[in-house]
């Protein structure tokens, strides 16, 4: 027997009810030196590029760029924030490409590529997509609870 | 050239004791802890209150809060030395020791490109964790768009206070020369002006974006059989040699083949785009946008000629127009 669920968590997907093809509703994340540099900084990633503006520039980028860490965050929270509290992430499989400025929205887009009854592992294949092109694609795996 | 070549050789030959060897061992110097947590929740947004809520996380499939999965290696980021500590000079362990590398050879640019992490099992609080790195494979020098680079596999395993796995992570990040200045653009003018990519320069191919900057249009002539080719590279397909020389061409032709790009539509060009393939009239072909006229009124054998012109950013390139 498991404990009765507390009121505040909200209901996770269960594997049955997600199919390949589902897409996830599209999340606009407004890039501002305030979120490149508090990213940076809550993940203790102190490289300068990411903070400095000079810096930046001095390594030829126009402005500080959004750190990995912060990338791999926004993406795991978008897939989790579809998927319910009780999804795990399994894997975190990104690239990158076009640098995330300042001044520049992405949009977080996410289809379902695979659905493992056996392992209970939704495979999900994501973009982020900035005025540049693609900022980061790749794959997410979370395994949902069973059943529907 | 000969000292770049000499600097690239020597920087190469100390890469190469760098792969395969261990880039250092990185105890978290904090516990798994709600502050960090909470920061970071803070500034993703994620409200999912299995990292927060600890009533709500007791009864969730954790039974108690849990980090956020994408926070692994974040714990164990190099602590923070100010700037203005000597210390901060000093590498502080392998991985920043490779990169402080890389620095004093002219390879200032840093990107991540490319992120692979497995999550054994959720974090909770009061876990310590230390990440073990070692350099798995260092590229040979490539052209991208940044600039020429290298890029870096480092693999990272993290373990918990039992020694026992809870994740790892592949992370490959490309070192680079960057190709031009920065031009101060105020951040409003970031997103809305994207140009073109600038063409790769390597050591096959800088000489001929070299001519077009000095607005001549190029052709690599075989020394040995006299077979011209384009675009350049080091060997003769006729005759296999490596001896070659630049003629220069007249800059006219006839459209061979061509294609009109109405989609993807990549930033930095205007669409339809016409996409030529011109056989000059030396004997060779070369892509190149065609322009000065309507997609429609194109066709195969029409007689064009080059014209060089600069674009968005400064960078020269070769289009056709149809001849008068």
């Amino acid at each position: 027997m498991t404990a009765p669920p507390a009121t505040r968590l909200p209901p996770t997907r269960r594997l049955g009810d997600v199919h390949v093809g589902d897409e996830l509703p599209e999340l606009a994340i407004e890039v501002t030196p305030t979120l490149v540099i508090a990213g940076a900084f809550a993940s203790r990633d102190l490289t300068r590029v990411h903070h400095d503006k000079t810096d930046a520039q001095a390594r030829g980028l126009q402005d500080v760029i959004m750190n990995t860490l912060t990338t791999n965050g926004l993406v795991s929270r978008f897939v989790t924030d579809w998927a319910g509290p009780e999804a795990v992430v399994r894997r975190l499989h990104l690239k990158l490409g076009a640098p995330n400025l300042p001044g520049d929205t992405m949009k977080l887009t996410a289809t379902v590529r695979a659905v493992d009854e056996g392992g209970a592992v939704v495979s999900l294949e994501i973009a982020g997509t900035n005025a540049w092109g693609k900022h980061v694609t790749g794959t997410v795996e979370l395994v949902l609870p069973k059943g529907v | 050239m000969a000292t770049d070549a000499k600097r690239k050789a020597e920087l190469e030959e100390k890469l190469r004791d760098w792969v395969g060897a261990d880039a250092g061992s990185c105890p978290a110097p904090d516990v798994v802890n709600g502050q960090m947590i909470r920061h970071w929740c803070a500034v993703m947004g994620d409200s999912n209150p299995v990292y927060q809520d600890a009533e709500a996380a007791k009864n969730s499939i954790h039974g108690g809060i849990v980090a956020p999965p994408a926070m692994m290696n974040a714990w164990t980021m190099p602590p923070f030395v100010p700037p203005w500590d000597d210390l901060a000079a000093e590498a502080t362990d392998g991985e920043q020791e490779l990169h402080q590398l890389f620095e004093q050879y002219g390879y200032t640019g840093v990107v991540g490109t490319d992120h692979d992490m497995e999550i054994r099992r959720y974090l909770r609080l009061g876990d310590e964790i230390t990440a073990s790195k070692v350099v798995e494979a260092i590229s040979e020098e490539k052209p991208t768009p940044l600039g020429l680079g290298y890029f870096i596999d480092v693999r990272w395993i993290f373990r918990d206070q039992n020694d026992e796995e809870v994740g790892s992570l592949l992370f490959r990040t490309m070192r680079y020369q960057p190709a031009q200045e920065a031009m101060p653009v105020s951040s409003a003018a970031v997103s809305s002006v994207p140009t073109r990519l600038p063409p790769p320069k390597g050591h096959d191919n800088a000489w001929w974006w070299e001519g077009i900057d000095r607005g001549e249009l190029l052709i690599q002539k075989c020394s040995a059989c006299g077979v011209l080719r384009h675009p350049p590279r080091p060997m003769c397909g006729e005759c296999q040699s490596l001896d070659w020389e630049p003629e220069a061409s007249a800059g006219s032709g006839t459209v061979y083949s061509f294609t009109v790009l109405h989609h993807p539509q990549v930033p930095g060009y205007e669409y339809p785009l016409v996409v030529g393939l011109i056989e000059l009239d030396e004997g060779t072909r070369i892509v190149a946008n065609v322009v000065g006229c309507e997609p429609g009124e194109l066709q195969i054998g029409l007689v064009v000629e080059a014209h060089i012109e600069k674009v968005e950013g400064g960078m020269k390139l070769p289009f056709f127009r149809p001849a008068r």
